[in-house]
């Protein structure tokens, strides 16, 4: 564990600036055809600790993640990081499930750090598999890698172009306890390291665990946000309340 | 009894045999690689660009996956006679005008299979490699990579059409005995001869390389998967 927070540390992720940040999604708006996904959020995300999106499936968490990555565009609205447009490899995503390269784990984290203009030298690819606690997998291909595995293989090759704000989309939907908490640590240890982690899940023990402030969200509109202690303890809408009360939010 | 003889032709390692094999993969396999060279960028470029008409090409790509081999056979033979506009170059009856012609017989069949097949990874790939803020060419080399072992396949697909084909080669090569006379083109004339023992002999050689490089692929496509993924 020591271990891994020093190569985080190594990797020089603890005294980068922060421009990108902070993150602010004005009256943001989307929809696919006909259907509106999201309707006017708004909500500005600040450095620190990681931010958590929670609610219901089909509530719009991947859509805004996605929209923060510029992976989608907002019919209405505005995202801008620190004011303006997100600087170049300032965002990295980690998907639900993450598409593996048909190459080695290693070369999928050399390929990362190429496309990022650094440096894939085997050093540099040893420190992201070390941080992900996957360099004894470096010579296995990847799509052979458990689903747990593959995780943590993502998050080596996300954390590859150094981001500034890390993007993770229920990074752990579909791991057991074991590999769930292998993927925890090593996401509070980027968040440590001055990495804006903006996660969704519909896990409230993980939000728990890992959350600075929750963005809550249901059928596409911002319902709260709020510091986890003040959101678990008091919520303030009827809907996170049930919602945490265990009960079906539709 | 012809096929005894046939047997013997193969074992005796008869040289006119021998000499016709080897053209004729000499020409097959430098008609695929020419084909692979221009129709896989091809295949990729459409799958990944959004143009006008992009439909009427993907349809006219797929259609000449059927192009009828004799009438690529006169388009070429039409284009390097003495009066064509290629005509100048004198290579018509040569290996390289069948080489050629096989070429643009194949090239449509690479295109079109390494166009869906690109298609349907950028499909699964979209999202990673954009987040990565991979650039156009970089896509395209990626999705040709990672798409390598599939790609193999339709290489054979291919390198099997070519190595069958009759009607483009004997127009273009026109048969010339020692020169430009292939298994297939010798299987037809001997066949019409009544002289079975080579036809079968050849037969049995053309289906033999056929099931050995598809096997050698195989292997290698499986060995490559397991240590690449």
């Amino acid at each position: 564990m020591l271990d891994s927070v020093a190569s985080v540390r190594d990797f020089a992720f603890a005294a980068r600036e922060t421009s990108a940040l902070p993150i602010r999604f004005e009256a943001v708006t989307f929809a696919a055809g006909p259907t509106r996904i999201l309707h006017g959020v708004d909500v500005t995300l600040v450095p620190g600790s990681p931010t958590v999106l929670m609610g219901p499936n089909g509530c719009g968490k991947t859509t805004l993640l996605k929209l923060a990555m510029g992976l989608l565009t907002q019919i209405g609205g505005a995202i801008t990081f620190a004011g303006g447009p997100a600087p170049a490899g300032s965002r990295a995503i980690v998907f639900q499930k993450p598409i593996m390269l048909r190459r080695t784990a290693a070369a999928n984290v050399a390929y990362a750090l190429r496309a990022a203009g650094k440096p894939a030298d085997e050093a540099n690819v040893r420190r992201l598999l070390d941080l992900a606690q996957i360099a004894p997998l470096a010579a296995r291909p990847a799509r052979r890698l458990s689903g747990g595995e593959q995780q943590r293989l993502a998050l080596a090759r996300a954390l590859a172009c150094e981001p500034q704000v890390l993007l993770l989309d229920e990074p752990t939907s579909s791991l057991d306890p074991a590999s769930t908490k292998l993927v925890e640590d090593i996401i509070a240890q980027v968040s440590a390291s001055g990495i804006k982690v903006v996660m969704a899940t519909h896990d409230i023990g993980q939000a728990r665990r890992l959350a600075g402030d929750v963005v809550f969200l249901a059928k596409g509109r911002l319902i709260e946000h709020a510091a986890a202690d003040r959101f678990f303890n008091d919520p303030v809408s009827e809907e996170a309340r049930s919602f945490l009360a265990g009960n079906l939010v539709i | 009894m012809d096929g005894a003889t046939a047997f013997d032709l193969i074992l005796s390692g008869d040289r006119t045999l021998f000499a016709i094999v080897r053209l004729s993969l000499t020409v097959t396999v430098l008609a695929t690689l020419l084909a692979a060279v221009v129709a896989m960028p091809l295949g990729a470029a459409v799958a990944l660009t959004r143009f006008p008409f992009r439909n009427v090409v993907i349809v006219v790509l797929n259609g000449l996956m059927g192009l009828p081999p004799v009438v690529v056979g006169l388009m070429v033979f039409l284009m390097l006679s003495r009066s064509g506009p290629l005509g100048e170059m004198g290579i018509l009856f040569t290996p390289t005008a069948m080489t050629i012609a096989q070429a643009i017989l194949v090239a449509p069949i690479i295109a079109a299979l390494t166009r869906q097949l690109i298609e349907d990874l950028w499909t699964e790939y979209r999202d990673e490699l954009t987040a990565m803020e991979v650039g156009p060419i970089g896509r395209v080399q990626t999705l040709l990579w990672d798409a390598r072992f599939s790609l193999v396949t339709i290489l054979l697909a291919g390198f099997g059409r070519a190595a069958a084909e009759v009607g483009t080669v004997m127009i273009v090569g026109g048969n010339i005995d020692g020169f430009t006379r292939v298994m297939t083109t010798t299987i037809a004339l001997e066949t019409s001869k009544g002289n079975l023992p080579l036809a079968i002999g050849l037969g049995i050689v053309l289906i033999a390389l056929i099931l050995a490089v598809n096997a050698l692929a195989w292997s290698v496509r499986e060995w490559a998967e397991r240590h690449a993924g």
